[in-house]
């Protein structure tokens, strides 16, 4: 038999309870791992050996269920999908096992979710029909319509996107990437007929999908490879598709770029903003522009470079154009 | 070793509000003897933006970018990070669907091209590690840059999401601890700062969109490196680069707390630690005054 690789790992451990601290602290752990054991292994052997108080949420053990996200080393995993070698080969030997948001830390492991859950019911996510009581035939959907869903439809709810996304972290009002995965998912599918509404939602400002910073965590982090990111760009192309995209900076800041390298095969950086902010909106840029144009950092519009072969790029704008604004 | 030659995809921004980004990447491959044809023919890549309002035409302009690199034979190297998500995304997505790729090519044959897929794409840092070598690279320095403490930034588009970015890297770089730029920092004789901040994002992108998100982000990534003691900043990103070198004015409006470090661009730092002069790299070309030359 082959022997069990094992090496010895530092865990410190998250501690708070909402009713009897007013500070988190961490505990240390040093134990024996082995290869084939995952967090959630551990988590169990430390509260069966050493402390019964720690605690966290378990239920499928399958990275079904969703609950037992956490975050180690800043970095949201399942604990029962995460084998210790994988994050001793990326971490090293001493791993911080912490809740998704400290902030919402209730008792140890465990944070109330509600954020989460609220996010999920703006978009209402799901499928809004109506159907009849004895319909003729069966609704069937195409394999090709069933497969724009697929990704979408394996998001579990874990909140690793959501726990780690930076727009939602500042601004509250953010609905985040799960959110949104969810408002693709049934907006897409072609049996529901809410779709409009929910577009109108994710289209707002501040809550909707224009405040993205296009990060790509939660494409990285999502345990499902539900890639929410680029189910926020459906969705960013499903509110122009609509004829719902507002004339607003956040659009004019994507359509400029169309503008811009229809014009110059390049983006005219300046341009984009006078653009995308309006020509009172641009005023507050004026000075960052003149600290920038002291120093050599602003292409004036008559020295706007442009892309060689510009009738190519010009003739492919005009011919590959999908949407109108 | 065979010369490195590359097709150089210089995006826009080197060619505009970066220009000291463009003289340090030809100093730095001219001392390191690498051939950099430039595709002058390049369009925008889009940032990440243009595909929000129509996807298949981003397709199509980045086809057609990496149609040029083809034709040279060449791979494609990237000096921004966005230029390089935008387009190796683009080179997946074609690379992996045949239906796609078709009527992408349907469109690129209107005026000649064809999109194959031939070229492989990369960042110049990864040029630099993956092709060029860091151990050939420590035999060059002549100033090392040994009294520095120097704060990577990597930027999200280089290191995210890394089963693509990790497609063409010789050796696999984890988004949540990602060591080339630690790496290169070191093989140019600097100490490497570690900060929470340092593979997140700088909020560039949304900007005008969510000012204050993007103005916090850049304050907590300068705050985490002044924290951890970095005496500057370096990225291999010119985004990253015009976000954490002109706007830390509203970024410590943003954050209650004066922040501010001289950012260089990872071209410049290799550049200083090769011997090229600071005229050479475009040192007076940033806002925030690079005060330690
Ligand atoms: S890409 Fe957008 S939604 Fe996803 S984590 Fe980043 S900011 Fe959040
Ligand atoms: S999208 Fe992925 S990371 Fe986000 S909640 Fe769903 S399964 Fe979890
Ligand atoms: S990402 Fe920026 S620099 Fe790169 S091509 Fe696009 S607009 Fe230009
Ligand atoms: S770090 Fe900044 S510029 Fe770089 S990719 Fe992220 S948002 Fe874009
Ligand atoms: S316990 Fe169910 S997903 Fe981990």
């Amino acid at each position: 038999m082959e022997s069990i690789k094992s090496q010895q790992v530092t865990f410190k451990v998250f501690r708070f309870n909402e009713e009897t601290d007013y500070l988190p602290y961490y505990n240390t752990y040093i134990l024996d791992v082995t290869h084939e054991e995952v967090v959630l292994d551990i988590l169990n052997r430390i509260k069966w050996d050493h402390d019964g108080s720690l605690s966290y949420r378990r239920s499928c053990r399958h990275g079904i269920c969703g609950v037992c996200s956490i975050k180690a080393n800043g970095k949201a995993i399942l604990a029962c999908k995460t084998r210790l070698f994988d994050l001793i080969e990326t971490f090293g030997s001493e791993i911080t096992l912490e809740p998704l948001s400290t902030k919402r830390a209730i008792k140890d492991l465990i944070i109330d979710k509600k954020d989460f859950w609220d996010k999920h019911a703006q978009v209402n996510p799901y499928l809004v029909s109506d159907i009849e009581e004895t319909p003729a035939s069966e609704h069937l959907v195409s394999p090709h319509d069933a497969e724009k869903l697929l990704e979408a439809d394996y998001c579990i709810q874990c909140g690793a996107c959501h726990y780690s996304c930076p727009a939602l972290e500042i601004n509250d009002e953010y609905i985040g990437p799960a959110a949104f995965a969810a408002a693709y998912r049934f907006s897409a599918d072609v049996r529901d007929e809410a779709s409009l509404d929910r577009l109108h939602v994710v289209n707002a400002e501040a809550q909707g999908v224009w405040d993205c910073v296009k990060c790509m965590e939660c494409a990285e982090v999502c345990p499902k490879e539900v890639n929410p990111i680029e189910k926020i760009t459906k969705l960013h192309n499903m509110v122009f598709e609509a004829g719902i995209a507002k004339n607003n900076v956040a659009t004019r800041h994507a359509v400029g770029f169309a503008h811009s390298i229809a014009k110059h095969g390049l983006l005219d950086e300046g341009e984009l903003v006078r653009y995308s902010e309006g020509n009172i909106g641009v005023l507050k840029h004026v000075p960052v522009a003149i600290k920038m144009f002291a120093k050599g950092k602003i292409v004036l519009p008559w020295n706007m470079p442009k892309a060689d072969k510009l009738d190519e790029i010009k003739k492919l704008v005009k011919s590959s154009s999908t949407v109108k604004f | 070793m065979e010369k490195l030659k590359y097709a150089l995809f210089t995006g826009c921004t080197a060619k505009e509000s970066t220009p000291e980004q463009m003289m340090s990447t030809l100093a730095v491959a001219k001392k390191l003897g690498i051939e950099l044809v430039e595709l002058t023919e390049a369009s925008c890549c889009g940032a990440s933006h243009l595909q929000d309002y129509d996807d298949f035409l981003s397709l199509v302009l980045n086809a057609r970018n990496i149609a040029y690199a083809e034709k040279h034979g060449l791979t494609m190297v990237t000096i921004c990070n966005t230029c390089q998500l935008n387009t190796a995304m683009t080179k997946h997505r074609l690379d992996h669907n045949a239906e796609l790729k078709a009527k992408v090519n349907a469109k690129l044959s209107e005026v000649g091209l064809e999109y194959k897929g031939t070229s492989q794409i990369t960042h110049f840092l990864y040029a630099i590690i993956d092709d060029f070598g860091l151990d050939k690279l420590k035999e060059m320095i002549v100033k090392p840059l040994s009294q520095f403490n120097i704060a990577p930034f990597y930027g999200c588009h280089n290191i995210r999401p890394s089963e693509l970015q990790n497609e063409t890297h010789k050796n696999p770089e984890s988004a949540y601890r990602p060591t080339s730029l630690d790496d290169l920092i070191v093989a140019c004789g600097g100490a490497s700062v570690d900060y929470e901040e340092k593979n997140k994002c700088c909020g560039f992108h949304a900007e005008l969109q969510a000012p204050r998100t993007a103005a916090i982000l850049t304050g907590n990534a300068v705050a985490g490196a002044m924290d951890a003691n970095a005496d500057w900043m370096v990225t291999p990103c010119p985004l990253c680069h015009l976000k954490l070198d002109t706007q830390t004015h509203h970024a410590s409006v943003a954050i209650g707390r004066e922040v501010s470090l001289p950012v260089l661009h990872m071209q410049q730092m290799v550049g200083l630690a090769l011997g090229c002069t600071p005229d050479e790299l475009g040192l007076k070309h940033h806002v925030t005054k690079v005060n330690f030359i």
